[in-house]
């Protein structure tokens, strides 16, 4: 599979793609996307990469093992949940800082929390098919 | 349209279980995914279906207003692909696992030492 | 109060941790527990005569069950009974078990029971009765099987437990029953309003629970096998558990339920007869034993059945004969059975002919043993002829048949008397065998503690006016009326009298003259007795588990799934068959039907026949991915577009992962077995939940859940796609739980993939 013209488009493809995923992850709370798919397009950028350069290309290319991604996400969310226990309020509340900014709207902890649900789906998403896939691409 | 839905559903969950009760491990496995998306979409059509009022409030308003897509069922179903998605994985891991360790596909051979009690 | 019932279970750990010095040379440290408690209670006596004692610290309130404490003549008699016996029995262990190797357990498990069993009898409080009348349960399973190194104490314990198991559960039952249909928990309450049960269409199901669960602890036939099973215990455990506590649960119960209970012809026909066969029945058991602890259990047995019967009878001399019973029973039976350990730890055997002639070198046993048979046999001046006196009295002014019930009483007692001397009597007389000259008198904190309980049976019974406080306190806590008691020696020449002697006379005689062949009995009738029925029933159990397991637990994951699914569509059919009205609303079903929705329709339809129809595997999952795609469209046509996006991305995921690892996984497997069977089922099922959402989708349903979030997630949580919003905030908990599932999963692929490469090296 690994044919140039994949390669090359691959090689432009990736940071549109992960561009797009981020897009998608902000503009979530006003309009369709959000984390989850945000995070599944993220994936599928690197598994494309993957079929084009071959797995240990992009293993070498992330630079960090995938799997590290999952405590950090779940971390970013457990502690935007934690945040407005800090001023009294209950668990997992929302707060919102009063500025507006382009696309994403308010700024609160509820997009830290679709920011860390974004993190722990690429994790597990690339852990599953970085596993499976060790020694065929 | 709701009659369509209807037979679709059945026939995700005849075909799912069909291919559950087969004695090849890759076939439960095709089951389950069947299965899977028949229990997603009877949630979705319980919810009462609309065309193209998707649960989104527009930009000028403040709350959503006449006939809109019910958001419950949407959400749920959308957590429920993403964990049908983990499932999946770890079955066709485990799928192998077993495969590596009988050398066999029939869930006849699968038989745990239950029966030596 | 409510510390002195939590001292016990704060103490119990404390031994545990103590247990290098318990061990050693402090093991006398754990009696001062009890002893103080007893000292604690002895100074409530005057406290109590003036009407109950009542503490009450809220625990649950909005449930009703407070931690509610009484202490009246009842519950006092008892909670003095608990410790002093109690302080008797851990200075006994002391020695007893000394240098044993879980000493310190064993002051934990019956310094925990002792907590439980003063719970029980000072709860004011039905939910927190049952609560320690359980922890009884429990520590005394702990207790008897104590030697859990023996398969027969193993055994015992279990089978005590599955019965006063089983009695608790009935017990709470009927306890919920009453508290529902009082409308209140409390045992205060339930005496003031006492009376109004009785008279309860369902009062015959109350009286069968609380009975059931009396009956069982207190060991009455036919549950009273598992008390002669329980002297597998060390014999400070059996003194202690079957003289004076938790066999006596059972009676207090009972006692302690006749103002609400009793006084009905059904509560007096079953608590007399009941007590009646299981007196004479173990009486003439007790008399057939030759081994001296299951002759004191079967005489302990008989005692119960006695008290049992003495609260039928129910009149105010019953009620005080019981209760000075209860104290009778408790001194002579605990010295008795601290005797019988005694000659068992010296001399190594309990076999009755093997102990003879013992006085010449334990002269203190000999007359502790002595003073508690006399006692036991009811001989005057030991507390033991007031107590039978009393019951006489009882018998003969009962209410029905006062000549039968006489009688019933005069054949047990002349029985008791038999197997009292044959305890506390025969070892000690005749000529001391040469094998025993040896013997020498064992430590004072042996024998002390009888010797002490012996004496206060011969107090009690010069004095028998020491008492008349607490028995009439007892009494009058029993009946909810005041009794006064005249306990007294000499009431006259009367038929009392009479039958007193009578009963020393036949038990005298029947002591010189006859000897029961051993075991004759035993085997006989062996196979009819409760035990075995009970071992039977456990038998019988464990065979249908196997047969049950072995037909629906064969590891076979296709016949788990056809018969769940069966089963489902059994009861989903009958149902649906019987209950539902099924229509069809053409307008609302059919309506709006687009070609697109015909289109996808049948592709979908086509791919799910290809993919389950195909041999070849690439083709099944390039058909599961047009499946996805089509439920995809589905969502873009039914304004799902999150849905849609979610579910374009994991169809894409899925694929990828099937084609990955689809060159290692097996060929489809060629065998098509059942085809037809399984078809048919799947078919049904499917149809089955076809019909089901079409039932659904009828039904009118409510919105307001998804009306307050269309409402609520701009304002609220200034969101406007409102699937994500609920998502991250208004339902942030649920995703959470969701990532971390989704991350025990890939950490489970991860492992079981690692896993494979490690033991492909062992290979």
């Amino acid at each position: 599979m690994k044919s140039i013209i994949l390669k090359t488009a691959s090689t432009y493809l990736l940071p549109l793609l992960l561009l797009f995923a981020v897009f998608i992850l902000l503009r979530g709370h006003y309009n369709p996307g959000g984390g989850f798919v945000g995070g599944l397009i993220a994936s599928i950028a690197f598994v494309l990469h993957a079929f084009a350069h071959g797995l240990v290309e992009t293993k070498k290319m992330l630079r960090f093992v995938p799997s590290a991604c999952i405590p950090v996400g779940l971390a970013i969310s457990l502690i935007s949940g934690f945040v407005p226990m800090a001023i009294g309020r209950p668990f997992m509340s929302g707060e919102w800082l009063s500025v507006q900014v382009p696309i994403i709207g308010s700024i609160g902890t509820p997009l830290f929390f679709d920011i860390g649900v974004f993190l722990v789906v690429i994790g597990i998403t690339l852990t599953i098919l970085f596993t499976i896939s060790d020694g065929i691409l | 349209m709701e009659l369509l839905l209807l037979i679709l559903i059945g026939v995700f969950y005849a075909t799912g279980i069909f291919m559950m009760l087969r004695r090849s491990m890759v076939k439960l496995l095709i089951g389950i995914i069947l299965l899977g998306n028949g229990a997603n979409l009877l949630i979705f059509l319980l919810g009462g279906i609309t065309r193209g009022k998707p649960p989104i409030i527009p930009e000028a308003e403040k709350a959503l207003t006449g006939a809109y897509a019910d958001p419950v069922p949407q959400a749920l179903i959308l957590t429920a692909i993403v964990i049908s998605f983990g499932l999946q994985s770890f079955a066709i891991v485990l799928l192998k696992r077993v495969h590596v360790l009988i050398q066999s596909d029939d869930l006849n051979d699968l038989n745990t030492p239950d029966t030596s009690i | 109060m409510l510390i002195a019932v939590l001292l016990g279970f704060v103490f119990a750990p404390l031994w545990n941790l103590l247990g290098r010095w318990i061990k050693g040379s402090f093991s006398w440290l754990p009696a001062l527990l009890p002893a103080g408690l007893f000292l604690y209670f002895a100074s409530l006596y005057p406290v109590t005569q003036n009407g109950p004692l009542l503490t009450s610290t809220p625990w649950i309130p909005s449930m009703g069950v407070n931690l509610d404490f009484r202490l009246d003549g009842l519950s006092l008699l008892f909670a003095l009974l608990i410790t002093g016996i109690g302080t008797g029995v851990f200075i006994y262990a002391s020695y007893y078990l000394k240098g044993h190797r879980h000493l310190d357990r064993f002051f934990a498990y019956i310094s925990f029971f002792m907590a439980s069993m003063l719970g029980v009898v000072l709860a004011d409080n039905l939910l927190l009765l049952i609560i320690f009348w359980e922890l009884t349960s429990i520590s005394s399973y702990f207790l008897i099987g104590f030697d859990h190194e023996a398969a027969k104490s193993r055994r015992n314990a279990l089978q005590a437990l599955v019965i006063t198991g089983l009695g608790g559960f009935l017990l709470l039952a009927g306890f919920v029953l009453i508290g529902t249909v009082a409308e209140s928990f409390s045992i205060a309450q339930l005496l003031g309003t006492a009376g109004s049960l009785q008279n309860h269409p369902l009062y015959g199901w109350m009286l069968a629970l609380v009975c059931a669960g009396a009956f069982t602890k207190s060991a009455q036939f036919p549950f009273h096998f598992w008390l002669p099973g329980a002297m597998a215990a060390p014999t400070p455990v059996s003194a202690y558990l079957h003289s004076a506590t938790m066999v006596k649960a059972g009676v207090y119960l009972l006692a302690r339920f006749t103002p609400m209970l009793g006084g009905t012809d059904y509560w007096q026909y079953t608590l007399i007869s009941f007590g009646g066969i299981t007196m004479l029945y173990s009486a003439f058991h007790a008399m057939h034993r030759k081994d001296l602890k299951e002759i004191l259990a079967y005489s302990t047995v008989a005692a119960l059945g006695m008290l049992v019967f003495l609260l039928g009878i129910g009149t105010q001399q019953a009620l005080l004969a019981a209760g000075v019973f209860i104290l009778t029973h408790a001194l002579y039976k605990a010295t008795l059975f601290l005797v019988a350990g005694m000659l068992d730890h010296e001399t190594g055997t309990r076999h009755i002919e093997k102990l003879r002639g013992l006085r010449k070198v334990m002269w203190p046993v000999a007359i502790a043993g002595g003073i508690a048979a006399l006692s036991s046999a009811g001989v005057p001046l030991t507390y033991g002829f007031i107590g039978k006196d009393l019951i006489y009295d009882a018998t003969l002014k009962a209410i029905n048949w006062p000549w039968v019930l006489t009688a019933v009483a005069l054949v047990t007692n002349i029985l008791v008397l038999y197997a009292g001397f044959q305890a506390g009597i025969r070892p000690f007389t005749g000529p001391l065998p040469d094998h025993h000259r040896t013997l020498h008198l064992p430590n004072a904190r042996l024998w002390l503690p009888a010797c002490v309980l012996a004496l206060l049976c011969l107090a009690f019974g010069i004095l028998p006016a020491l008492t008349n406080g607490l028995a009439g306190a007892v009494a009058s806590a029993i009946a909810n009326t005041p009794v006064d008691a005249h306990l007294a020696i000499w009431h006259g020449f009367n038929t009392v009298l009479a039958l007193s002697g009578l009963t020393l006379l036949a038990g005298f005689l029947l002591y010189g003259w006859f000897a029961p062949p051993e075991g004759k009995l035993q085997q006989r009738w062996e196979h009819l007795s409760p035990e075995s029925l009970y071992r039977k029933a456990g038998q019988g159990f464990t065979w249908f588990a196997g047969k049950y397991t072995r037909l629906l637990h064969n590891g076979n994951l296709r016949s788990y799934v056809f018969s769940i699914i069966t089963f489902i569509i059994l009861l989903l059919g009958t149902k649906i068959l019987t209950g539902v009205h099924l229509y069809f609303d053409r307008r609302a079903v059919v309506g709006g039907l687009r070609l697109y929705d015909v289109v996808i329709f049948v592709v979908t339809l086509a791919a799910i026949w290809k993919s389950i129809s195909t041999n070849s595997r690439i083709t099944a999952v390039a058909s599961l991915g047009v499946v996805g795609y089509c439920i995809c469209l589905l969502f873009v046509i039914y304004s799902a577009p999150d849905l849609a996006m979610t579910q374009f991305t994991i169809d894409t995921l899925t694929v990828v992962l099937f084609v990955l690892v689809l060159f290692r996984l097996p060929r489809f497997l060629r065998i098509n077995d059942k085809l037809w069977q399984d078809g048919i089922l799947a078919a049904l099922f499917g149809g089955l939940i076809s019909l089901i959402a079409l039932g659904a989708l009828n039904e009118p349903t409510t919105k307001e859940t998804s009306e307050f979030y269309a409402e609520n997630a701009y304002l609220l949580a200034k969101g406007k796609n409102i699937v994500n919003v609920m998502l991250v905030d208004f339902r942030g908990f649920d995703t959470m739980i969701e990532i971390t599932v989704l991350s025990i999963a890939a950490l489970g692929v991860y492992s079981l993939m690692k896993l494979r490469i490690s033991s492909d090296n062992k290979e």
